[in-house]
């Protein structure tokens, strides 16, 4: 048992360069000595789906927050979600034409039976879905992060209890506590610092909804926490008379950052699906507050007379999902130490050819030569000085 | 063995074009089944090729050993997998390799695919992970027969166990249903190699086939193929850094590094007259049993100076080779109260975990180290010698006996309570890979003892770490390097450099040197050597290596299923052991040199059978 170990890590290509003082055309090449943050980076810049979907969130959030406007703060749109207004085109069709010049006209995204502009509306409803998944996937990391890390280090008793109660909150079904909460706090009889109570809805519903789905990550950062432990550099930390906590944190935590984060990511696209299909059932936010979900909720019955009263809610629940899978699939593939990019054939010919024009040996194609010919001189390696054989 | 007197190559070709003419005609009697010409081997990394092998050129004959030296990163491996295409996907190889008359390099996947296994097997380094842990390994070795060759199962079954006869396993019709982890490291290997020899390949690569086993287990398996390579025809290319183990097989040597041949000859030129730098450097790194030449007595048990026949009887009859009662030879205890580490009558368990009972590694152990002597603890896997090496730091509790680090009981101590007492114990791991956190800049894994106990922070803890860092011979740049960004004997080097940053009274060293390339290994541990008189440190050097052990310790112990059985100064021991364990332990080390190495082989089985001579009588 004092003998087998886990094979040291492989180096970029299964046998690397091991001698101290010679270092390999591969060890000076990384001698910039890259932190492993800054390899994730450069691995995730390369992760072309992750860097559009970072794009086009970024973009998203940003014409949300500033169209409508953060709190007390006003957007630059001339309509907000709520005021009514004359009805523009017939049945509020989208104002937006190709026709010479391109103009987006008044309300661009239409307008609802009343005349309130769909734009303005899809925007405050991103708002709100984006807040969602955001307090969502923080209220999920830290429950998980913290219950799965406790369990998975002290195992035992501890562990016991912290899964038993996990498996507790498996069972609770998200539906059934999304309508009580909206029961409770929906109604308007409460106010709190000024505002209605319904008005923390969003961020209420954020908390509770990620009080109940961090349990999958808990149980992945058990899992991960117990097999670090047994890993060497944990009994080495503990030699050095590192305590508890700081094994935990400082040593542990972040060798399992990349299942974490990666989960967490696909938790908030998870997440902003559950509380567009909780809004849509009438159970999530209600109006007067707005999302994206609860957009379509309410305007269910209109599908046939006025379709872009879905397309657009539906579209920006599209991007945003998608946009959050792809980052959280291009974290995955940036914190693999084994993923490799396999070059593409044209870039390897490229290298051949530069390595070629360089005057450095060719790389020859493989040589078919029949196999009847015996063996002769015809190749001799260009390094003859290094080259010798047994002169006996 | 046919090609051993053969020249294969004239004096002063410099060529190995007019090599591989000359072999061609000295092989006219058997045609080579494989012919390398000129291989190379590519690796694309970051945004260009990297050349791992280069020039690559040799012939290999039905019944010959083929050795291929080098460190690891040479290209040794890489070279031979290309031939059955087992390169990683950004691999390429060029040049040419024949088999009979096929072209290796460049065969399409489906076509390849029945080359593998059926003509060309591989004995992989780590039976353990080479064996698929759900399937038993009779029915892993019947599919590789069932795969390649039109058979019954009836008929497949009754062709492995013969096979299995064919490695020595001993009842194999009760380990055909056995799982990979019922066997012994030993028997995992010789069910590899059964699995390998299922085809009658024409040519076997042997990856590395000993490194991960002990030196007896070693010993046996070097012996299981040398009788194979009688009874099957096939051609063996052997890949090894262990000079020692190619002295005991090859028929021809070559020695590689960097990717291209810097030397070829048969193993007699290599060994009696290496002409390389590099070779010569190899072979000097090679620990050599009985070092410590010029103390009286200094010659190694079983080497050539002493009446071998002799000393065995004798010892026999002293101690019976199920002894588990401790041999003290004179000075083998020292005489003080004052010790850097004390374990006396100490028992150490695993504790229970769940269901699984406690397990009992050692067994009332006595041993003593003075401040500043390097005691060596000796011992094959599962010895219980790592054990201790953890217990005296704590990690493992001593539930009997006493267990003291300069003065401090550790026995029936908790964690918290023993901060106090890691100031004083420095610990080097034996996987350097695996025990420095890989999320951790180097510079703060040196630090955090100084953090942690002497609350060093900003420039003061800089200083120090940098030069702790210039004391184990690094640059201080590298401090903000990663783990993985270091080669194996760099990190190694930082591992002893935590360990020292407290400037502890005793270092627990547990198989620090195991894990790297015998030239590595050297340089590692002069490094030690000179760290231990600068620093003066005691030290517990655990290592199943018992020639590495001599060349570091005063005082040398052995250990066997957690009874301590012999101990005594190192010279002594090493020259006159008289527990018939350690008799066997010193017996399997091979010695870079063919004609000792030969010597060594038949004294090595006179003992064995005399051992179970004596045990029968």
């Amino acid at each position: 048992m004092s003998t087998t170990h886990d094979t040291p890590p492989a180096s970029p290509f299964g046998s690397g360069p091991d001698d101290a003082d010679a270092p390999t055309a591969i060890e000076s090449k990384e001698d910039a000595g890259l932190s492993q943050g800054a390899i994730v980076r450069r691995k995730f810049f390369r992760h072309t789906g992750a860097m559009v979907s970072m794009i086009v969130l970024g973009l998203v959030a940003l014409l949300a927050f500033t169209a409508q406007g953060v709190g007390p703060i006003p957007g630059w749109w001339i309509h907000n979600h709520v005021s009514s207004g004359p009805v523009v085109n017939p049945g509020g069709a989208p104002t937006w034409t190709l026709a010479n010049p391109f103009s987006l006209g008044e309300h661009p995204f239409g307008q609802d039976d009343i005349g309130r502009d769909n734009f303005a509306r899809v925007m405050k409803g991103t708002q709100i879905s984006l807040m969602v998944m955001v307090i969502i996937g923080a209220t999920a990391l830290v429950i998980g992060t913290t219950i799965g890390a406790l369990a998975g280090y002290y195992r035992g008793w501890l562990d016991g209890l912290l899964m038993r109660i996990t498996d507790g909150f498996i069972i609770v079904p998200t539906i059934v506590v999304g309508a009580i909460l909206g029961k409770l706090i929906g109604g308007p009889s409460f106010s709190f610092f000024g505002l209605p109570l319904s008005s923390y809805l969003a961020p209420m519903l954020g908390l509770v909804l990620g009080g109940i789905l961090w349990t999958g990550l808990a149980r992945l950062v058990r899992g991960e926490f117990m097999a670090l432990r047994e890993r060497e550099f944990v009994d080495s930390a503990r030699v050095s008379g590192a305590g508890d906590f700081r094994i935990m944190f400082t040593h542990i935590l972040p060798n399992s950052v990349g299942v974490i984060i990666v989960n967490t990511t696909l938790l908030m696209s998870q997440a902003i699906v559950l509380e567009t299909a909780l809004s849509f059932l009438g159970f999530g936010i209600r109006p007067p507050q707005i999302s994206l979900g609860q957009l379509i909720n309410e305007y269910q019955s209109a599908f046939s007379t006025r379709p872009w009263l879905f397309w657009w809610a539906g579209l920006f629940i599209i991007i945003i999902a998608l946009c959050v899978n792809f980052i959280g699939d291009g974290l995955r593939d940036a914190f693999d130490p084994r993923m490799k990019a396999i070059p593409s054939q044209r870039k390897m010919d490229r290298a051949d050819r530069r390595r070629a024009a360089a005057g450095g040996t060719t790389v020859t194609a493989a040589t078919t030569a029949s196999a009847a010919e015996p063996p002769d001189g015809g190749s001799a390696p260009s390094d003859g000085d290094d080259t010798r054989k047994g002169e006996l | 063995m046919s090609q051993d007197e053969q020249p294969t190559g004239g004096p002063g070709q410099t060529d190995p074009a007019g090599h591989a003419d000359s072999a061609g005609r000295t092989a006219t009697a058997k045609e080579p089944i494989l012919s390398v010409k000129d291989l190379s081997v590519r690796f694309w990394v970051g945004d260009e090729w990297f050349t791992a092998a280069e020039g690559l050129t040799y012939d290999l004959h039905p019944g010959e050993v083929l050795a291929i030296v080098g460190e690891s990163g040479s290209g040794k491996s890489q070279s031979s997998m290309s031939l059955m295409g087992l390169l990683p996907r950004n691999g390429r190889a060029s040049g040419s390799a024949r088999l009979g008359h096929r072209e290796l390099v460049g065969l399409a996947e489906e076509r390849m695919q029945r080359v593998r296994g059926n003509e060309i097997s591989v004995i992989f380094q780590e039976p353990m992970t080479a064996l698929n842990p759900v399937y038993t390994v009779g029915f892993q070795i019947v599919e590789t027969l069932r795969v390649h060759t039109v058979m019954g199962p009836k008929q497949a079954k009754q062709e492995a166990l013969r096979l299995m006869r064919l490695v020595e396993i001993p009842d194999p019709e009760d380990r055909f249903n056995a799982f990979p982890h019922q066997l012994s490291g030993g028997q995992r290997q010789r069910i590899m190699i059964a699995q390998a020899l299922a085809c009658q390949p024409k040519l076997l690569i042997a990856d590395e086939p000993t490194t991960a086993l002990d030196v007896t287990v070693q010993a046996e398996i070097l012996k299981l193929m040398r009788e194979l390579r009688e009874k099957v025809d096939a051609g063996i290319i052997l890949i090894t850094h262990d000079m020692g183990v190619v002295a005991d097989m090859a028929d021809r040597i070559l020695v590689m590094k960097q990717g291209r041949v810097v030397e070829e000859g048969t193993a007699q030129q290599i060994f009696s007259a290496p002409q390389h730098p590099y070779t010569r450097q190899l072979l000097d790194a090679v620990p050599h049993l009985g070092s410590r030449a010029g103390e009286p007595g200094a010659t190694a048990f079983g080497s050539s100076g002493q009446d071998v026949e002799l000393e065995y009887v004798d010892d026999l009859a002293a101690i019976p080779l199920e002894s588990n009662d401790t041999y003290e030879h004179p000075g083998g205890r020292i005489e003080t109260d004052h010790t850097a580490l004390r374990l006396a009558g100490a028992t150490i368990e695993y504790p229970a975990i769940g269901r699984r009972k406690a397990f009992r590694a050692a067994h009332s152990i006595d041993l003593a180290i003075a401040p500043g002597e390097v005691v060596g603890l000796v011992g094959e896997s599962g010895s219980g010698k790592t054990t201790i090496g953890r217990a005296a730091v704590g990690l493992i509790p001593v539930v009997e006996g006493s267990l003291t680090v300069g003065g401090i009981e550790v026995a029936g101590k908790k964690n918290k309570d023993l901060r106090e007492l890691r100031k004083t114990v420095g610990f080097v791991f034996q996987d350097p890979g695996s025990s420095l956190n890989p999320r951790l800049p180097i510079g703060e894994s040196i630090g955090e003892p100084l953090a942690l106990h002497e609350k060093l922070k900003g420039p003061e803890l800089s200083r120090r770490v940098e030069q702790m860092l210039e004391s184990v011979q690094l640059p201080t740049s590298m401090r903000n390097r990663y783990p993985h960004e270091l080669s194996g004997g760099q990190r190694q080097r930082i591992g002893i450099a935590r360990a020292l940053t407290l400037k502890p009274s005793l270092l627990i060293a547990d198989e620090p040197t195991s894990a790297l390339d015998v030239s590595v290994q050297a340089k590692v541990l002069t490094l030690f050597r000179d760290l231990q008189e600068q620093y003066g440190f005691a030290c517990l050097f655990i290592s199943h290596d018992l020639a590495v052990v001599e060349m570091v310790a005063s005082r040398i112990a052995v250990m066997r299923h957690g009874h301590l059985l012999e101990i005594g100064p190192s010279s002594d021991l090493v020259a006159q052991p008289r527990h018939p364990y350690t008799q066997h332990l010193l017996a399997a080390v091979p010695v870079p040199d063919p004609v000792e190495q030969r010597r060594r082989r038949e004294a090595r089985d006179a003992l064995l059978e005399a051992t179970e001579g004596g045990l029968a009588s």
